[in-house]
């Protein structure tokens, strides 16, 4: 296959397959915790509001992570601020303020006349894989995995039962913004292999699928993470394969992934669902 | 022996409005402690004010003799059943040894230790055999018993309780009901916020009749009459007799 012998070949493919899977991997733990919480949305929100962040710092010559974690908890902030000091919902602050961020980005990319190009910023471009972002990416992914390790059982306890985390003491909305830091790291990290737009996508498809496969925690993150690192493989290969962006094809190759257990899972599969309900039917007393 | 709960003038107010007022209340260690009262009469509210989730406005909540802060760890909490997510991806067991997170403090992790004290909890409510269900495929009664069963794994000395006899079958009710006499026979203090006021004489040593303020504080045959009852439903009488009943 020339996937694979161009993977032996070419320095550029390894760097984009390390990082791809590495991506993969930590959208797919954080994203268990996203989705448990309800807030899919907030990621959303959080990796269009790198966007300034990413044209600052590529104006000032800096590397992009810096700036992207500097606007990205400030709009995680921002969104707390507005929800907590008015009657405004959170899903409606979250609206406030991540479209209010990305379109500061559009006009600072513009006005900057910087050298990024938007598309990829915007969708991906892991082949261009430059060697200082894919130690960026493998830091963070560490970084991101020892946290979720350490505070796994905090992380647990606040997303089930935050009363009862807030009366034996835990401070639950640090935590809550030490995960939105954590967030903001894993979307930066993603922006080269899939991009600011389906970045969402990684947080929430694998994660879900293993949420249909599984009713404990600790295994949902495991097979989340195995399933991210999945849809990046094959859909790098399709990238490379058929000269396509790689973010569009990891994206899908994760919602295939998706749907198989959708349909087929063990316990929550829609056909095995259907059959059993039948199989009842056919079997019920008249 | 110092008291369990003592509480001096308590006010707490929502969005500028009251929900209850002048609260004054001292409960010894060792009682049973139902709280009862209309809807909207500011039961969990209170309860809420007892476990610092919302801020008081006025007066003071005194916890074995100190504050809450310093006692939170001999404090289990059984929230409503309404309040969880029942399809989160969690088993009976893991549940239960969540009870043992308080005392582990941060950074270390359940152990066999812990494993086999939240089994044995389990075992207490008679749920073992249930130990590697998710938790949304158990009935309301079973899980209302994990969750004591969660709670007794904390090791508290103080255990309050929001509506656990809400939508449970009749041998859950008699397990719990049974389970929070032993504990108190072990001197422990249970405080439970109750609706059916048929069974509130078997089940409570005192009972706080609550409407805003409160009504009537003290054994269950001296709230349970009628005359103090009436002052506490008034306003659900009166709407009684609008859409013409009674």
């Amino acid at each position: 296959m020339a996937f694979i012998e161009g993977i032996i070949q070419y320095d550029f493919l390894q760097k984009a397959l390390m990082t791809s899977i590495m991506v993969g991997v930590i959208c797919g733990v954080i994203g268990c915790f996203i989705i448990l919480r309800g807030m899919a949305l907030m990621g959303d929100a959080i990796s269009h509001a790198v966007l300034p962040g990413v044209a600052i710092a590529y104006a000032l010559g800096i590397n992009f992570f810096f700036g992207a974690v500097f606007t990205g908890v400030l709009t995680a902030i921002g969104i707390g601020f507005v929800s907590q000091n008015s009657r405004i919902k959170q899903d409606t602050s979250i609206g406030i303020m991540f479209t209010a961020a990305f379109a500061l980005g559009v006009i600072l990319i513009t006005v900057l006349e910087s050298s990024t190009d938007l598309y990829h910023i915007l969708f991906g471009n892991v082949l261009a894989v430059r060697p200082s972002d894919m130690w960026i990416t493998l830091g963070t992914g560490v970084l991101v995995l020892v946290s979720v390790y350490i505070f796994y059982k905090e992380l647990l306890v606040t997303s089930f039962d935050p009363t009862m985390a807030e009366v034996y003491g835990l401070p639950v909305r640090l935590i809550h913004y030490f995960l939105m830091t954590l967030l903001t790291m894993v979307t930066v990290a993603s922006l080269q292999t899939v991009g600011i737009v389906l970045v969402v996508a990684m947080l929430i498809t694998p994660a879900a699928t293993a949420y249909l496969l599984t009713d404990r925690l600790s295994v949902m993150v495991f097979l989340s993470a195995a399933i991210g690192a999945s849809a990046s493989v094959i859909g790098l290969y399709f990238s490379f394969t058929y000269n396509l962006a790689s973010g569009a094809t990891i994206v899908l190759a994760a919602t295939a992934l998706f749907f198989m257990a959708f349909l087929f899972s063990p316990k929550q599969g829609v056909v095995w669902r259907k059959l059993s309900a039948k199989k009842k039917q056919a079997n019920a007393p008249i | 022996m110092v008291s369990a709960l003592v509480l001096k003038n308590v006010h707490v107010s929502y969005h500028g409005k009251p929900a209850i007022q002048e609260i004054d209340l001292r409960v010894e260690q060792g009682n049973i402690l139902g709280i009862i009262g209309p809807n909207g009469a500011g039961k969990s509210t209170l309860l809420k004010a007892l476990l610092n989730l919302v801020p008081i406005d006025k007066g003071s909540i005194e916890i074995l003799g100190s504050t809450l802060k310093e006692n939170r760890k001999k404090i289990a909490y059984v929230p409503q059943r309404s309040e969880f997510d029942w399809d989160f991806p969690i088993h009976v067991l893991d549940t239960v040894l969540i009870g043992t997170y308080p005392n582990l403090g941060l950074f270390k992790r359940p152990k066999k230790k812990e494993k086999d004290w939240a089994y044995a909890c389990l075992e207490q409510v008679g749920m073992e055999k249930f130990a590697d269900r998710q938790i949304g495929e158990l009935s309301g009664g079973q899980q209302q018993r994990v969750f004591l069963a969660r709670a007794l794994a904390q090791n508290a000395d103080l255990f309050f309780l929001d509506e656990p006899f809400v939508g449970i079958d009749v041998s859950s009710e008699e397990t719990i009901i049974h389970l929070l006499k032993e504990l108190k026979d072990h001197g422990k203090t249970v405080v439970v916020i109750h609706h059916d006021l048929s069974k509130a004489n078997d089940y409570f040593d005192q009972l706080l009749l609550l409407n805003k303020q409160v009504i009537h504080f003290g054994n269950p045959q001296e709230v349970l009459r009628p005359e103090i009852i009436l002052k506490a439903y008034e306003r659900e009488l009166a709407f009684l007799h609008e859409v013409g009943v009674g």
